[in-house]
């Protein structure tokens, strides 16, 4: 097919873009994590694998990604389906700028808030001591549950607002037609809603995963020093110990790695990724 | 912000010069005089870079960093970028073997009158590679530790970052001065192993050992200074390990916190100034160093970050109160005993920073 003038013009950007932007670098770092002192090597990968600190880490990581995909989505359905079928059309909107709130600043400031909150010397203590509830202060941060909190708190949105935007299809009438034939509401979530709303939850497991996977500062600075996660080692590589070559092995093994995760978790739960876009 | 994305921009950003270099040729009658200055926070307070540019017109733009990202920045781009950057002196001569992103510093063209002379001749030795050297000094100071006298008593060592009578009270930065002030503790000598990959790699193990063990004691390892100061101030540390100034900041709030050097000695680094293989705009990197180091100018400096200047003759500006804290900290037996460190072995860094994570990971 011929492409006219204009057609050129206008994707000349985005080829740019991708090829300088994305293809270039990623080559880049390819081809870096292939070399050694002076030669090229699989010493690289074959450390990920030798070394346990590394894949432990990145088990550690995936682990605790999936923890917290899971308890993000748990906890986006019911919001979800109250935004869409319960509350008012005209109170909907508003929830949505309610949601969308901590987003307007950047995830740094949305952490430190949390540790204002939460540390030893923090507002929640000083609640609770002055209520009575403890005499010492308790220490809330640096755990891995505060973490994983923090985590599903800044990945919410990413699961909500596909829920959203599927269920809005949902035929009330469905609904309705359940109740009336005395279905349980666990019956109705689990036979009309959650097949339903199959893609949107799909597709906000993976950004919600590839988000939480890749992740650097909420793990480093409200897990404290327990909380080793792959992405800091990646920077570690790179920065402390000026190992590139390593970083970019670690960078490409984080990107197939995770890439095999959600394949494997879309064949378990029956998926396929051409589905999502219907 | 995920962390590929901010390792990709490093390498992205070679890519976007070509873009940038386009731009500049359409822009560049717009273009400003402008020093491009990677360093350190609060190493150019806005007071003096208001003056510098009334004085020269030169608009300076300063992007703060720390030494790691330095390298890593300039090693991105092959020196490009910068104008000058503000390296600690021990981290310079390796990285300039290795990756060649300084160029030589013309020392014709510095007021060598400014700058106290022995520290002048440190950064020269200690910077020297194939003959010619990469730095100019611009301050000084040490980490040690920051102990609340009020709450802890006796924490004179290195030793009490592992001392479990002070449990989940202790900080420090998983960085090199902990594993180093902590080799001076247990008996090794960690600059006179820096020759000796295998002595240092035994030294490391040793230290990594210690670290996992007293790893319950610690409150939390600090990523950044003010965070440190934030804890010790709100009293959920007592002792810490810690640059002077940021204690000093601490001890002019509260009389108890106070900077202690350790019996092992204090670990002495000096920041310098270095020039880019690529800077762009040589004449103001040279113009701002001569401008910095002026007595009048580097007090401004050190009294507003409480940090020891490398500038000759800059006593008579300094805050009495700053000179207080000085001299409390650093009597000469002090002075004699603060190891400074040499110009680090590449290989080693990467040895420290696997024994890091491994600290970093254990439970």
């Amino acid at each position: 097919m011929k492409r006219s003038g204009m057609f050129w013009i206008f994707i000349t950007p985005v080829l740019l873009w991708l090829v300088l932007l994305i293809f270039l670098p990623h080559l880049d770092l390819l081809l870096l994590s292939f070399r050694g002192d002076a030669s090229w090597t699989l010493d690289n990968y074959r450390n990920f694998f030798t070394e346990p600190i590394y894949w432990l880490t990145f088990v550690r990581t995936a682990l605790y990604s999936i923890i917290t995909t899971l308890l993000t989505l748990i906890l986006a359905l019911p919001v979800a389906l109250y935004v869409t079928k319960i509350a008012k059309p005209g109170l909907r909107g508003f929830l949505m700028v309610l949601l969308m709130l901590p987003f307007w600043v950047s995830e740094l400031v949305r952490i430190y808030g949390w540790m204002i909150l939460l540390r030893e010397s923090g507002v929640l203590n000083y609640f609770l001591q002055s209520l009575g509830l403890t005499n010492q202060p308790v220490e809330m941060l640096y755990n891995d549950a505060t973490m994983i909190m923090g985590l599903v708190y800044t990945s919410m949105l990413f699961m909500v607002i596909p829920l959203v935007s599927v269920m809005d299809s949902l035929d009330n009438s469905l609904i309705e037609a359940a109740c009336d034939l005395g279905a349980s509401k666990i019956c109705i979530w689990r036979t009309i809603i959650i097949p339903h709303c199959k893609p949107g939850i799909v597709s906000g497991s993976i950004v919600v995963f590839m988000l939480v996977l890749g992740n650097y500062l909420t793990p480093n600075l409200m897990g404290g020093k327990n909380s080793l996660w792959f992405t800091e080692q990646i920077y570690n590589q790179f920065i402390a110990s000026f190992n590139w070559n390593q970083g970019a092995a670690f960078g490409f093994l984080l990107l197939v790695l995770s890439s095999a995760i959600i394949w494997l978790g879309l064949k378990l739960t029956g998926q396929r990724l051409g589905e999502l876009s219907s | 912000m995920p962390l590929t994305l901010t390792l990709l921009g490093d390498f992205v950003m070679k890519k976007v010069v070509l873009f940038a270099v386009f731009l500049m040729l359409c822009s560049s009658a717009a273009m400003a005089d402008t020093l491009q200055l990677l360093t350190w926070k609060g190493y150019a307070p806005k007071e003096l870079v208001d003056k510098f540019e009334k004085e020269t017109g030169i608009k300076v733009e300063a992007t703060f960093s720390n030494n790691e990202e330095m390298i890593a920045k300039l090693r991105a781009t092959r020196g490009a970028g910068f104008d000058l950057v503000q390296p600690s002196q021990d981290r310079i001569s390796s990285v300039q073997k290795e990756f060649k992103i300084y160029q030589p510093i013309d020392y014709k063209k510095i007021d060598v009158g400014q700058i106290v002379p022995s520290m002048l001749e440190a950064v020269k030795k200690n910077t020297l590679v194939e003959g010619k050297s990469y730095a100019v000094p611009f301050c000084w100071g040490t980490s040690g530790l920051v102990v609340n006298g009020a709450q802890v008593k006796g924490a004179t060592s290195w030793k009490a970052l592992i001392d479990p009578q002070y449990k989940g009270r202790i900080s420090y930065r998983l960085k090199r001065p902990a594993l180093i002030g902590l080799g001076f503790a247990l008996g090794f000598d960690p600059f006179a192993l820096y020759a000796d990959e295998k002595g240092y790699a035994a030294m490391l193990a040793k230290i990594e050992e210690e670290l996992i063990k007293a790893k319950p004691l610690v409150k939390n390892y600090w990523a950044n200074g003010d965070q440190l100061l934030e804890s010790v101030r709100a009293g959920e540390v007592t002792v810490a390990e810690a640059w002077d100034n940021g204690a000093w900041k601490l001890h002019d709030g509260n009389k108890d916190i106070d900077f202690v050097a350790p019996v092992e000695g204090a670990l002495g680094w000096i920041d310098t100034f270095a020039i880019p293989a690529k800077a762009k705009n040589l004449d103001a990197a040279y113009k701002w160093i001569n401008f910095i180091m002026k007595p009048e100018n580097s007090a401004v400096f050190t009294n507003a970050e409480k940090t020891a200047t490398a500038a000759k003759g800059a006593g008579k500006f300094i805050d009495p109160a700053f000179q207080a804290n000085f001299d409390r900290s650093y009597p000469q037996t002090v002075i004699d005993k603060i190891k400074w460190y040499p110009p680090v072995p590449a290989k080693l860094e990467a040895l420290e920073g696997k024994v890091l994570d491994k600290i970093k990971a254990a439970n």
